[in-house]
């Protein structure tokens, strides 16, 4: 009798125990998602009110009206810089330097990553290190300098490279290269060994190893260092702004900022729109791309 | 007999004469060389060459054609708006890696509590302002500033707070290039925060749960320790970028009101290109080295340390 008594309270306490743990778990979520909220409404608070901003006539804009609502949405900023030449040399602009920079950029640090992953020679290793740490020197130390040097080397052969879109295919790629050989050699490196023994077996060169086991085999990783050399390529604002002048030589971004704000008179409408639209590339490819997108971001710190 | 032998290592003399540069070319650690060398010379050329000729230029006068030796440093010190800048960016720094710290980190855990299944969208989501370009983001923020139409003012008038100078008031300003910093920069730390969080044994928190500890020890015993390593990176990684901020300042606020809100990226640049100072724009640069060496030596002793673990 006095068994089955201890019993059933010990049974019942239990169950109190695990009652109260779910319930202590719902409001965790509950708040969990309350939070989650409240900053999802921060972080997209601008992105969405560039959009709102695309959509409103110069008129409404300057009106007394609700800023967060469109009243009589319109297309019409959209086809204004659709339709602008110098909107779409910008547009180009970027687009060339951006795919042209992941070009230099896979062919400079695939045959390194994996040099210096699998075949060592005289100072790889501080090599290796020295990549990293040339990741973290920022562009605004350089800028200045590198400014300096194309106006020097204009002056010994002649050759302008100041206020060209081109001289861009030279600077862009010290911050990509260093951050994608970096990823590549994390990527290489955990390749297991007996598959490239096995293909030296088979008598296969170096070549042959790289482009038929390796490339392959790190597929993702080479997907998630081209991801990030093209958002770094069209983000970069620095750079262009001090190298090129000229609006026809301009990027997108720089393009958006120096020729959309003239003077003291902001548009707003058109220059919501061309912000907008200068972020949808890495946008999409972010939204088609994501996993790899994150994993090019982990790796840096989480590899090596 | 013996002439065939003696012929046969002649021709093998002979073969190897020709073929010492080919036998040097088809080495391993040659071909992986050459395979570097387009690396080590964008490196050389484009990285360290201008590091030092930073150096240089920061020592000649404003035309270029004196050498002056420190003068160009020693003027500096003597104007007020230099050590403003030194003070501004140190606050902005500091203040920005820490409140990106912590909303990664908070943000990271909410995101962790949520079921699997919701996680990936909630992420996606919440990179957003990581992926858009930063000029480009910043615009919109102005936008939101703006002092006479400001959305952010518009929905503050409804809870009776007066109209806020954004980038009007040098503290306001001097908040606003924080506020836009970590709402550009907290995404990647909750990014890696969450990576680091998916990393902890599950085990370690049932251990502790049955031995008593609350969420706040779980946190502090168990989350903290385990996460010590990646917190610590991100964090320097993100002071070294934050410190040498360009974007945020330059569309934002330009260095403005009354130089109050530069920055050494956003000073350097203006006294340098258009100013027409390239020296001096240098001089101003190079005072961003000092954290980039020591963040530097802390991230050779992570992989110095984290290579002896391994072997």
């Amino acid at each position: 009798m006095s068994a089955v008594t201890v019993d059933s309270i010990d049974r019942g306490a239990r169950r109190a125990k695990y009652g109260s743990m779910s319930k202590d778990r719902r409001w965790a979520l509950r708040w969990s998602y309350f939070f989650l909220v409240l900053f999802a409404i921060f972080f997209l608070m601008p992105p969405v009110y560039m959009f709102i901003t695309s959509l409103k006539t110069s008129g409404e804009i300057s009106a007394a009206t609700s800023p967060w609502w469109v009243y009589n949405p319109t297309l019409a900023n959209y086809v204004e810089l659709l339709t602008s030449e110098q909107y779409l040399t910008f547009f180009r602009n970027s687009a060339l330097v951006s795919t042209f920079v992941v070009a230099i950029t896979m062919i400079i640090s695939i045959p390194a990553a994996f040099a210096l992953a699998r075949m060592k020679f005289w100072g790889s290793t501080m090599l290796a290190t020295g990549v990293f740490l040339t990741y973290l020197i920022p562009d605004t130390l350089l800028f200045i300098p590198l400014f300096k040097m194309f106006a020097v080397f204009h002056e010994w052969t002649g050759i302008q490279l100041l206020n060209r879109w081109y001289v861009l295919l030279i600077v862009y790629p010290t911050l990509t290269v260093p951050f994608c050989t970096w990823i590549m050699i994390g990527y290489f490196a955990s390749i297991p060994k007996e598959l490239d023994e096995a293909a030296l077996m088979d008598g296969a060169n170096y070549r042959q190893i790289l482009f038929r086991v390796f490339i392959p085999v790190a597929l993702p990783g080479l997907i998630a260092a081209t991801i990030f050399a093209f958002t770094v390529s069209w983000a970069q604002f620095l750079y262009p702004l001090a190298l090129t002048t000229s609006q026809d030589q301009l990027v997108l971004p720089v393009g958006v900022v120096t020729t959309l704000i003239k003077g003291d008179v902001f548009s707003w409408g058109p220059l919501m729109t061309g912000a907008l639209l200068g972020a949808l590339p890495p946008l999409l490819i972010y939204a088609f791309l994501m996993d790899y997108y994150i994993a090019g971001l982990t790796a840096g710190a989480t590899k090596g | 007999m013996v002439d065939a032998v003696a012929g046969h290592a002649r021709s093998v003399g002979v073969v190897r004469r020709p073929g010492g540069l080919h036998r040097f070319l088809r080495r391993k650690s040659t071909i992986a060389f050459l395979m570097a060398l387009p690396l080590i010379v964008l490196i050389a050329g484009l990285v360290l060459y201008p590091a030092l000729y930073a150096l240089h230029l920061a020592m000649l006068n404003k035309s270029m054609e004196r050498f002056v030796g420190f003068a160009n440093f020693a003027f500096l010190f003597k104007r007020e708006t230099f050590w403003m800048v030194v003070q501004q960016s140190c606050i902005f720094a500091i203040t920005a890696v820490i409140f990106k710290a912590l909303i990664g980190f908070i943000v990271a855990h909410f995101v962790h509590n949520i079921p699997a299944k919701g996680q990936r969208k909630w992420r996606g989501m919440l990179l957003i302002p990581w992926v858009i370009p930063p000029a480009m983001s910043t615009l919109a923020w102005l936008w939101l500033f703006d002092p006479s139409y400001s959305a952010i003012n518009w929905i503050l008038g409804y809870v009776g707070i007066g109209p806020i100078p954004w980038t009007g008031d040098a503290y306001w300003a001097r908040f606003s290039v924080i506020l836009v910093n970590v709402w550009y920069g907290a995404p990647f730390f909750l990014i890696m925060y969450l990576a680091a969080l998916k990393s902890v044994p599950e085990q370690l928190y049932e251990a502790a749960a049955i031995d008593g500890a609350n969420w706040w020890q779980r946190i502090w015993f168990v989350t903290l320790p385990m996460m010590r390593n990646i917190i610590a990176i991100t964090a320097l990684f993100s002071l070294i970028v934050t410190f040498a901020n360009f974007d945020i300042v330059k569309i934002l606020t330009a260095g403005g009101p009354i130089d109050r809100t530069h920055m050494f990226a956003t000073w350097a640049f203006w006294l340098g290109i258009q100013g027409g100072d390239i020296p001096l724009g240098a001089t101003v640069s190079l005072f961003m080295f000092p954290i980039l060496a020591v963040g530097a030596v802390f991230i050779l002793r992570d992989i110095h340390r984290r290579g002896n673990e391994a072997s």
